[in-house]
């Protein structure tokens, strides 16, 4: 995809990634609808950029509120956000995980179709309405339907099992078990420095004996166990999609903006397994297409938030990217390197095990994390960026790696 | 007549009580896993759940049908296999309304004795009346031709004499599930002098599909749980009222309440734990195994003068906990009853004081939870019974006193032959009573 004007996002708003985990949480109590994380996520980007005055149209990335929250036609909470959003063009965009970045996407092309200057991109999802056992359902719409009753009672858990047992039988046993289980310390470790991240009140002392713990195919899958999964969780995140004169309306400098560099999307079949489960190849195809697009080298990425819904996809993404060969990326994990102080530092907030899988919001918020670490925002979870390299990465993938976005970003200049 | 046929018509007496209802929840899932086998497909399962009251088994229906979800919800992942013919369900919560169904068309409420009379095999879980027991039994049993097995959840009474009494010719065998039954994973099995080994045979063989610790225990009056309990119960009662020579009685109740919960690390306090089991049940258990001790007074006057005055404690149908000797809120407890004004004294107005009285508590205490639930309990007892082994405060010395105690009733039981073993005393309290260990230890040796 060749971008054939200058698009930047800046103005980044998250709500907390609230869920089991965060000490607000409390199954039994009310807890905020989805309306209000909407307006909260709306209104923090709203207030950065000069109020809803400044906003040509909206986006909004949800996977299935019709669901969780007996919701539909989402668009129409634009207006909640802010009366001045009344009357003026709003879509909802949906595909499953992946809804978020499909926002940002949907955003992209407006500012680079001139439909639009100022685009406010938001995405939400409201998950913790139901028990797990009853969201597995929900969220197994990110497949086929028609593969549902073969499926695992945990469906997605259970595709991803199918991936680290395949991983497993491939490269050993202990390797990949003891890279997912880094996976998991790393993702805690960063989300304990974000203060929206589900993990920030994480103080467990056993991070490496709980990601080693072994799976338990009575109660779950055979080959992850709990750790190994991006938790419950309700959230928003939204951004501004402007382009140059977007942002001289709304008063920004480029210096706090990133530039969106390249991009790449890449769709498959729902309806076929994948032809190597240990291998993620439409990511693959995404990110190669993202980096081609922005005519840079993996090796010019300083940091990459890539979607670990499940530590085993992160393991698969290092691999899509290129960073290690197949089979190499366990390796790659536990020899430091996506750790915040490693050569690649990976999700530097927590990514969707440590920050959280509000699963319409998470593109959403990757893109955040990106703008924050570019612009030097990131407050404590703030990594180095240096000039060799000075590019961000996103993966947002829906479904069993179906429906991918991945986009480079650069601090705008 | 093998397991499955044992297990195809059963009755629950009782059912809607606290122990008969946990009973019955735990034999219908059996029943239902049993019948969803491909090898029993078509043929029937019923039980029925016999109580005296409608009303309370209407509750009882409902407490059922909650359960089930919950059982189908935690079991889901095994439930997609055993349902995987069933094209039409699809989704988890199509296939955990099934089993929900499966387990609710199981089922027959009833307050006629007369639906029993088809039964194999017939849970007893009434009254604790050795009377009453027998009457029904023998009523039950003079009517079905079936022959039925009986399994009698008594605490106290003798099996034997359930036995004899009620003509069984050893078709009884006590099995005593804890409360609730849903939860606690204890079951003590007693053989009457007459018990045929099939039917014990078959005990063992449920207790195994129900995932339960069994202790087998002499049949001797009050078995090895009562037989603990009512003895460390007295003691704490005990206790209390020596120490009321000194402070009002609600005071000298809160200490000792305090050091049998905190100090010994156990779930909940002694006066707390007799709330939980009900003040007239623990009079009741002791009146039935009095008779049978030769040179012991198992008594209260202290509870016969609560039950006069109408402190009675015991549990509301939904679980949570009646006020009794203490007065709950939210499940912990915030008074302490005083027979003397018939009022409940509040904690906060003499906490501080008697804290103070028992000193300064251990400083390696931990709660029970944290300690029981640790995977280290072993070393941090033994870091929390050194620690008050050195301490002379009064707090310190009612521990050591209540511990020796318990140990010494754990010790009798075994040495008057109702405990097979020392070990079986300590699973007892362990997995029976939740203890985070067995009363027969070396701790403070």
């Amino acid at each position: 995809m060749k971008l054939r004007k200058k698009v930047y996002m800046v103005a980044g708003y998250n709500t907390i990634s609230l869920g089991t985990g965060r000490k607000e949480f409390n199954p039994k109590k009310p807890r905020p609808g989805l309306e209000e994380y909407i307006r909260e996520a709306g209104q923090g980007v709203l207030k950065q950029i000069g109020g809803a005055k400044n906003v040509d149209e909206s986006v909004i990335g949800n996977f299935i509120a019709s669901r969780f929250n007996r919701q539909g036609n989402l668009a129409a909470f634009m207006p909640y956000i802010d009366p001045d959003l009344r009357y003026k063009p709003a879509v909802r965009v949906e595909g499953a995980c992946g809804s978020g970045a499909l926002a940002l996407a949907t955003g992209i092309r407006s500012v680079l179709a001139e439909t639009a200057d100022v685009v406010l991109v938001l995405g939400v999802e409201v998950q913790n309405t139901v028990k797990a056992i009853y969201g597995a359902d929900i969220l197994a719409a990110a497949g086929w339907a028609k593969d549902r009753k073969e499926g695992h009672a945990y469906y997605f858990p259970g595709k991803f099992s199918d991936r680290a047992k395949a991983y497993q039988e491939k490269y050993g046993k202990e390797k990949p078990r003891e890279a997912m289980a880094q996976w998991y310390v790393n993702a805690i470790e960063n989300a304990r420095l974000c203060p929206t991240a589900q993990e920030y009140h994480n103080s467990s002392e056993e991070l490496q004996s709980c990601g080693m713990m072994n799976p338990n195919p009575r109660g779950f899958v055979d080959s992850l166990n709990v750790y190994d999964c991006s938790k419950v969780s309700d959230g928003a995140s939204a951004i501004a999609v402007v382009s140059e004169e977007g942002l001289k309306r709304i008063g920004i400098p480029k210096s706090e903006a990133i530039e969106v560099i390249g991009m790449g999307q890449a769709e498959d079949d729902i309806t076929k397994p994948p032809d190597d489960p240990t291998i993620l190849a439409t990511t693959r195809e995404a990110v190669r297409k993202a980096l081609e697009s922005a005519g840079i080298t993996k090796e010019q990425l300083g940091t990459v938030e890539c979607h670990d819904c499940f530590s085993i996809a992160g393991i698969l993404a290092i691999e899509a990217i290129g960073f290690a060969p197949h089979g190499g990326g366990a390796e790659f994990v536990i020899q430091g390197n996506t750790k915040r102080t490693g050569k690649v530092p990976f999700n530097t907030t927590g990514g969707l095990v440590g920050w959280g899988h509000p699963t319409g919001a998470t593109g959403v918020h990757q893109a955040i994390t990106i703008w924050e670490q570019l612009t030097g925002k990131a407050g404590d979870s703030q990594i180095p960026i240096t000039a060799e390299r000075p590019y961000g990465l996103t993966i947002n993938m829906g479904g069993d790696d179906k429906s991918l976005v991945s986009i480079v970003f650069k601090k705008a200049e | 007549m093998n397991y499955t046929e044992r297990l195809s018509n059963v009755t629950v007496l009782g059912a809607a009580g606290k122990m008969g209802s946990g009973i019955l929840l735990l034999t219908a899932l059996e029943m239902v896993d049993l019948s969803l086998k491909p090898e029993n497909r078509g043929k029937v399962f019923v039980i029925n759940a016999i109580d005296v009251s409608s009303e309370a088994l209407a509750g009882l229906m409902r407490y059922i049908r909650a359960q089930a979800l919950k059982a189908a919800e935690k079991k889901t992942v095994q439930l997609r296999a055993v349902y995987a013919d069933r094209a039409d369900l699809i989704d988890n919560e199509e296939i955990i309304m099934q089993y929900v169904d499966d387990v609710m068309v199981t089922i027959r409420p009833s307050v006629n004795l007369e639906v029993a009379y088809n039964s194999t095999l017939i849970f007893e879980a009434i009254k604790e009346d050795p009377e009453l027991k027998v009457k029904l039994l023998s009523q039950l049993d003079k009517n079905n031709s079936h022959k039925p097995w009986y399994f009698t959840n008594t605490s106290s009474i003798p099996i034997t004499q359930l036995d004899e009494k009620a003509n069984l010719g050893g078709r009884i065998i006590g099995f005593h599930f804890y409360n609730p039954p849903a939860v606690q994973k204890l079951v003590e099995v007693i053989k009457s002098a007459h018990t045929l080994p099939e039917v014990e045979e078959f005990a063992l063989q449920y207790a195994k599909s129900l995932r339960k610790v069994v202790v087998p225990s002499a049949d001797f009056a009050g078995f090895v749980g009562n037989g603990h309990f009512m003895r460390d119960a007295l003691h704490g009662i005990g206790e209390a009222e020596k120490f009321a020579k000194d402070v009002s009685l609600p005071e000298a109740i809160y200490m000792i309440n305090k050091v049998s919960q905190d100090y010994l690390v156990r779930p909940m306090g002694i006066f707390q734990l007799i709330d939980y089991v009900g003040v007239d049940v623990c009079q009741y258990i002791m009146s039935v195994m009095n008779p049978f001790l030769k040179d012991e007074d198992l008594h209260s006057d202290f509870l016969d003068r609560l039950i006069g005055q109408g402190v009675l404690g015991g549990q509301f149908s939904d679980g949570s906990q009646k006020d009794g000797i203490l007065k709950y809120e939210k499940g912990r407890p915030v008074a302490v009853y005083n027979p003397d004004t018939k009022k409940y004294d509040l904690i906060s107005d003499f906490q501080a004081s008697c804290d103070e009285k028992l000193g300064a508590m251990p400083r390696s205490i931990q709660p029970w939870k944290s300690v029981a639930f640790s995977g280290k309990s072993e070393d941090m007892l033994k870091t929390i019974f050194d620690e008050i082994k050195t301490m002379d405060t009064v707090g310190a010395r009612l521990a050591k006193e209540y511990a020796r105690r318990s140990k010494e009733i754990g010790l009798q039981l075994v040495a008057d032959k109702v405990a097979f073993a020392e070990k079986d005393v300590n699973t007892v309290l362990l997995t029976g009573f939740f203890h985070a260990y067995g009363p027969i230890n070396n701790f403070l040796d």
